[in-house]
């Protein structure tokens, strides 16, 4: 199971957070900056997977972004590579090429569509077409009510 | 500036697309929190971010609170208190208002508010019961985004105590139409049953229902919850095995729907958690891997891929491979999957590689060998992570032969690390191999081996080792450290010149500086030198006396070390000399505040002072009699008859006192609460005697006997209960302990067998001369690590012990320096244009900030389609899915999704007629009475294994078959059985040796030790006229309750036999109510299935009473309590109650 996941800037800027496990804030914010400072630090040809406390970091960058996932030892390494590759392309294919500035000012349609992708820390739907799917029925609800009716749900 | 609005425009057509609701309060809003992201990143102190940040609370603050807020201004304001909690600022004013805007907000508001919830409190939390109405109201939404929200936000968080309230709406949810709500809903269950696995007991048919979905996503889902299932029971499922199996070979066969497809790999995703759970099923169980074997092979097959996604399989696979009953050719191809992993150029494969070696080295010692190149290499890898993971290799390849050269490795690295938490787990390694080798040093050291470990080794090695760890040591390491030096090896000589060795080399240490030394390492000193240094012979104890006295004097020195100072010089202060500077110290610290060293002080005052006393409370060369802890202070039992005879009230436990209090009547006394442990370890620490067995002696208190436990608080009325603390009694509860402590405390020297084997192989030992080459460096390397592996199949192989991790927890270690390094970040501009990058371009990874900056929005947008690829380059272009694609109309799965659940397994089948005409075989006083059925054990060549057991009145007799499959005659046929819980005595043999139909064994078995099944492993091997012999391996399990024989007592002897035990467990069962009185009912059924005594039925209560064959009794007591069966069960041995009461659930669950 996945423990939480982190989003940061290459300059160390945390983007998105999102626990799986219950912890205190103080926690957080320790294992954020100690997490983000090893990663940060690790040079670009390095091993994307690290052996922190008891579990292991699974991180990759993309452009200016890191995306940091913690999972549990018995969890499988590359398939968590995937997860942050999938999202990264749900992302993608929901802003429309997307960069850290969509995430920033976006952050809580960020965190809608990791909540469609990974729900409680585990793969919730790994089809793209579904979850993206599920996002833009959610986003629909903006129209006023009796539109909604009109539209086809699924 | 308006350059960056301009791109943050530019780059968010999407939101503005989406956005469908024109009004300037939703722009200006949006504008809002741009403006405080915006505003935050111009900032250039932290200083002035807070200035801000707090501000921007205090409105937020005050809008919140204000009745004319609209749910829509709210949803913006909770956007911006989520924005503000991310930076690191405390907005939790608003999660009361996060909570009112999922409860009153419709449609988006309510989305963010759930968010926001989500966001702001963990599961914990206290607020959370106030969405429990909400998400109530939710569940019965008939718009069903509202029920997939309050789903969403129950799989990620819900107090556990509520469950109950929404269980039956989410059960509900499973038989809905829509399959992205029966996905949230087992998702939410998947949630319940990690948090509180009892709730959800009652669906697990619904649990298979899910798993048999059309939906494929529903499907995958519901596995989440069965791996977590099998890894805590994976008996209960072996069923569900084939359909497993046959789900995996569907979506290995690209039966799923294409969207379910990432880079053209079916459902990858499934595929891992399916071998996942294949590989917990098929562990140790040689039937279940049988049926995975062709599925495995056909998924190594079809991932020969060169993608991540495909290693990722592979690697499972891989694993899995090696967890189950191996199976030669899928080994190999394993092997070369390993192989081809540890070779990668990519260091992500590499790493892996290297963990899968790990990870099987165990079995197969020489695919390290083939290795071994990587391997070195690997060790001086530039990526910590790499090396770390060969040096976790290597530790599990250690043998006597390499120990020396691979702990000075770990060392090595140890130096290095700055990371506590490898230092601990790597410290804990190196003390774990030291502490394990030198037991064979013995035969070693006179032959000045420069390789082999000796004593110098040791002590230097545990030298480097405290000092490295500085103060974060597992307070066990050096505990057991002195306790393999006070107790020695073998040879006394060894041991002197070991301790000897010990104390030079502290001393010296102790001349040189010792500010840098860790307490611990201070501590373990004191003691050395308090206990040996009279071995020395030029040491003079004033010289040493001296030392510690330093030692005292030092600021650094912590008070506890100053402790063990002290009494090292208790047990030193000889001579005038010794006695004045004793006096000396003991006058300093004899006033001091902290009253363990005050402690300490006098009692080195009064010994130095009365050297008669000192010699016989603390005598030199003291054998080592494990010190015998009166934990039942048996010594006070004068005092107490006394007390009794005049006139005081028996003693009674805290917690029996307490329920007296509460409950006035005496017949419902509640005998299920929480009973208090009273800890009783006294012993005197002035002892002359190891920490290690001070604290070994004082644990035996806790297990022995309970004094807390007697005195029964069971409501019925024993005619033994009044007299337990008067002299009879008492003093059968004296016994019991002493038998406790009789079987608790074996001794634990070690034992050196493996000398032989040692000198052995020492002719093969290389002699290495040192050669400038590093090519030939890394051989000899390469030659000394992997020695052994080669000339001995059996290399010293240990688990992954080391020390319990603890998640998150930690030393605050620099976080001086790292808070530093948030501010500067936090300092540094953030908006330099690399931020628009677009995140999947394919940017060199390299490219630094200040060269982007130029580059205009409108470039930025042409370099958008480029596509995806990763920054790292690790990753293939993906093909991206067109819309045909994503309709694809692939075949679904069938109907039942392939669960062919009712596929009877076919070794079933076969088994059935082989069994009737087994059972005549069994001899004529067997044949009449209550046996298992015969299961087959293993099948060989031209032999079939089965075996049944016998339930005789005093024993249980194993009958083993052997049939003679084929037409020649088999010959020295020997069985071998074997089982580290049960005693295997050979009753009779058949005579032949030679079989050519049936030969029937049978053994008789006696438990050793209580467990719920107990397990043979058994060895056959024969020989057929013409051919090799053959060996083949089987196992065989019972149930505890085959040893269960009713125990007929009557209820007074059960009373007095009550009291004596003190091994016990309490639990609540299931009552059952089929018509009669549930109680006898129930009692009935748990008398037939598990032969139990029924010794009396009063009320609602009953006590039962049976035994383990032979002669260990158990006495149960059951009472009805709300509606449920309190149980209470007591055995003098250990385990057995819990046994027990797991076999009464079964029971009871089967009925």
């Amino acid at each position: 199971m996945m423990q939480f996941m982190l989003l940061f800037s290459r300059q160390g800027k945390l983007r998105l957070q999102k626990w799986y496990v219950p912890l205190s804030d103080k926690e957080k914010k320790k294992i954020t900056r100690e997490l983000v400072q090893t990663v940060l630090a690790r040079k670009p040809k390095m091993c994307s997977f690290l052996e922190w406390r008891d579990l292991k970091v699974v991180y990759k960058r993309y452009a200016s972004l890191y995306f940091c996932c913690a999972v549990e030892n018995q969890d499988n390494e590359l398939i968590t590579l995937e997860i942050i590759h999938r999202y990264v392309e749900l992302l993608d294919k929901y802003f429309g090429s997307v960069c850290e500035l969509d995430i920033i000012f976006n952050f809580e349609k960020a965190y809608f569509i990791l909540d469609e992708f990974l729900l409680g820390g585990e793969a919730q739907e790994t089809s793209k077409k579904n979850v993206l799917k599920a996002i833009e029925q959610a986003d629909l609800l903006q129209e006023p009510r009796h539109e909604f009716f009109t539209v086809p749900v699924y | 500036m308006s350059d960056v609005v301009e791109k943050t425009l530019t780059a968010l057509p999407s939101l503005l697309s989406l956005d469908s609701q024109p009004g300037a309060a939703k722009l200006s809003s949006t504008s809002k929190l741009g403006n405080l992201i915006r505003g935050i990143t111009e900032l250039t102190s932290k200083h002035e971010e807070e200035k801000l940040i707090h501000r921007e609370l205090a409105s937020i603050k005050e809008q919140v609170s204000s009745p004319n807020t609209s749910m829509r201004q709210m949803k913006e304001l909770m956007v911006r208190a989520i924005y503000c909690e991310s930076l690191g600022y405390e907005a939790s004013f608003s999660y009361i208002h996060a909570i009112k805007l999922a409860q009153q907000g419709t449609g988006l508001e309510k989305r963010v508010g759930y968010l926001a919830v989500s966001l702001f409190l963990n599961e914990n939390h206290e607020l959370l019961l106030l969405l429990v109405n909400t998400v109530l109201k939710d569940l019965q939404s008939t718009n069903l985004i509202e029920v997939c929200m309050a789903l969403t936000v129950v799989s990620q968080m819900f107090p556990k105590d509520m469950i109950p309230a929404i269980l039956p709406l989410v059960e509900e949810k499973l038989n809905h139409p829509k399959e992205i709500i029966r996905r949230k809903a087992v998702l939410a269950l998947y949630k319940f049953y990690l948090i509180a696995p009892n709730q959800v007991q009652h669906i697990h048919n619904k649990f298979r229902k899910a798993l048999c979905d059309k939906d494929p996503g529903v499907m995958t889902a519901s596995l989440h919850i069965y791996l977590q299932m099998i890894q805590e029971n994976a008996e209960g499922y072996k069923d569900l095995t084939a359909s497993f199996v046959s789900i995996l070979k569907q979506v290995v066969g690209g039966k799923l729907p294409i969207d379910f497809n990432y880079h053209s790999v079916p459902a990858p995703w499934l595929q891992i958690q399916l071998i996942r759970i294949l590989s917990l099923l098929g562990k140790n169980d040689q039937r279940t891997s049988e049926i995975m074997y062709e599925v495995l092979d056909e998924s190594l097959r079809r991932a020969e891929m060169n993608h991540n996604i495909t290693y990722a399989i592979l690697y499972e696979c891989v694993k899995c491979i090696y967890t189950i009953h191996p199976k030669s050719d899928l080994l190999e191809k394993a092997a070369k999957c390993i192989g081809n992993f540890v070779l990668s150029p990519k260091i992500n494969l590499k790493y892996l590689g290297l963990k899968a070696l790990t990870y099987v080295i165990q079995q197969d010692p020489k695919l390290a060998l083939q290795h071994q190149m990587t391997i070195i290499e690997c060790l001086d890898h530039p990526d910590l992570i790499i090396k770390r993971e060969t040096l976790e290799l290597l530790f599990r390849i250690t043998n006597t032969q390499n120990v020396v050269v691979i702990v000075e490795k770990m060392l090595e690295f140890l130096r290095m690390s700055t990371d506590d938490y490898t230092t601990i787990d790597l410290v804990g390694k190196v003390a774990e191999l030291a502490e394990k080798y030198p037991s064979d040093c013995v035969c070693f050291s006179y032959k000045n081996y420069t390789y082999a470990p000796d004593n110098e080794w040791f002590i230097e090695t545990m030298n480097t080792v405290f000092s490295l760890s500085g103060d974060t040591m597992q307070p066990d390491i050096p505990n057991s450290f002195l306790k393999l030096l006070s107790e020695g090896f073998e040879s006394v000589e060894e041991d002197r010149k070991l301790r000897l060795f010990a104390v030079d080399s502290y001393v010296t240490l102790l001349k040189g500086e010792t500010g840098k030394l860790p307490q611990f390492f201070l501590q373990v000193i004191s003691w050395v030198l308090g206990e040996y240094s009279h071995l020395s012979e030029e040491l003079k104890p004033a010289t040493v006396l001296e030392l510690l006295q330093k030692l005292l004097d030092r600021k650094q020195t912590s008070s506890e070390t100053k402790s063990w100072a002290l009494m090292a010089m208790t047990k030193l202060c000889e001579g005038r000399a010794g006695v004045s500077v004793a006096q000396q110290v003991s006058e300093t610290y004899i006033s001091s505040m902290d009253t363990v060293l005050r402690q300490r002080a006098q009692e080195l005052q009064h010994l130095s002072q009365d050297s008669e006393l000192r010699a016989r409370v603390l005598p030199r060369d003291a054998d080592l009699e494990p010190l015998e802890v009166d934990s039942s202070l048996s010594f006070l039992d004068g005092f107490v008859s006394e007390a009794l005879a005049a006139g005081a009230a028996p003693y009674k436990p805290p917690h029996q006192r307490q329920e007296e209090l509460s409950q006035a009547k005496v017949l419902s006394l509640e005998p299920y609460g929480l009973s208090l442990p009273i800890s009783m370890s006294s012993c005197s620490i002035a002892d002359r005697q190891s920490p290690t067995l001070l604290s070994m002696s004082s644990g035996l208190s806790g297990d022995s006997t309970d004094l807390s436990h007697k005195g029964g608080s069971t409501t019925l009325k024993f005619e033994g209960v009044k007299r337990v603390w008067g002299k009879e009694g008492y003093l059968a509860q004296k016994e019991s302990v002493e038998e406790a402590v009789q079987v608790e405390a074996p001794s634990p020297l070690r034992s050196t067998s493996q000398q032989a084997e040692v000198v052995g192989s020492h002719s093969q030992t290389p002699t290495l001369t040192p050669t400038p080459e590093p090519e030939q460096e890394k051989q000899q390397l390469a030659s000394s690590l992997f020695f052994g592996i080669s000339s001995q199949s059996s290399v010293c192989l240990m688990g992954k012990s080391g020390p319990t991790p603890q998640r998150f927890r930690r030393k605050a270690k620099g976080q001086s320096s790292s808070s530093g390094a948030t501010e500067q970040m936090s300092n540094s501009v953030v908006f330099t244009s690399t931020t628009v990058d677009n995140l999947l371009c394919n940017n060199p990874p390299d490219s630094t900030i200040t060269s982007e900056v130029d580059v205009s929005s409108s470039k930025h947008t042409s370099e958008l389609p480029q596509g995806l690829t990763a920054a790292n380059g690790t990753c293939d272009i993906e093909a991206e899915l067109t819309d045909s694609d994503l309709k694809g109309s692939s075949p679904p799965l069938s109907g039942d999704n392939g669960l062919e659940n009712a596929d009877p397994d076919p070794h079933e089948n076969l088994d059935k007629p082989q069994g009737v005409c087994l059972s005549s075989h069994l001899p004529a006083e067997l044949s009449g009475l209550c046996r298992s059925e015969i299961t087959p054990l293993c099948t060989l060549q031209n032999l079939d294994l089965s075996a049944c057991h016998v339930h005789r009145e005093d024993t249980i007799v194993l009958v083993v078959f052997i049939t003679n499959s084929s037409d020649s005659a088999v010959q020295h046929i020997r069985l071998d059985l074997d089982s580290e819980l049960l005693e295997v005595s050979c009753v009779s043999e058949s005579p032949a040796k030679d079989v050519r139909s049936v030969a029937v064994y049978l053994y008789s078995l006696t438990v050793r030790r209580p467990a719920v099944h107990v397990e043979l492993a058994g060895t056959v091997s024969y020989q057929v006229p013409v051919g090799t012999p053959q060996t083949a391996q089987f196992s065989y399990k019972l149930p505890l309750t085959a040893f269960i024989r009713p125990l007929t007592v009557s209820t007074e002897e059960y009373g007095t036999m009550w009291l004596a035990f003190s091994h016990d467990t309490k639990q609540n069962l299931t009552l059952i109510n089929d018509g009669q009185e549930p109680l006898v009912a129930t009692l009935n059924v748990l008398r037939k299935k598990l032969q139990l005594h029924v010794v009396e039925v009063i009320g609602v209560e009953g006590i039962l009473a049976c035994k383990l064959l032979q002669d260990q009794p158990c006495l149960m007591h059951f009472r009805v309590h709300e509606g449920a069966l309190a149980v209470w069960l007591r055995s003098p041995v250990p385990d057995l109650p819990d046994c027990l009461i797991y076999h009464c659930q079964r029971a009871l669950q089967e009925h």
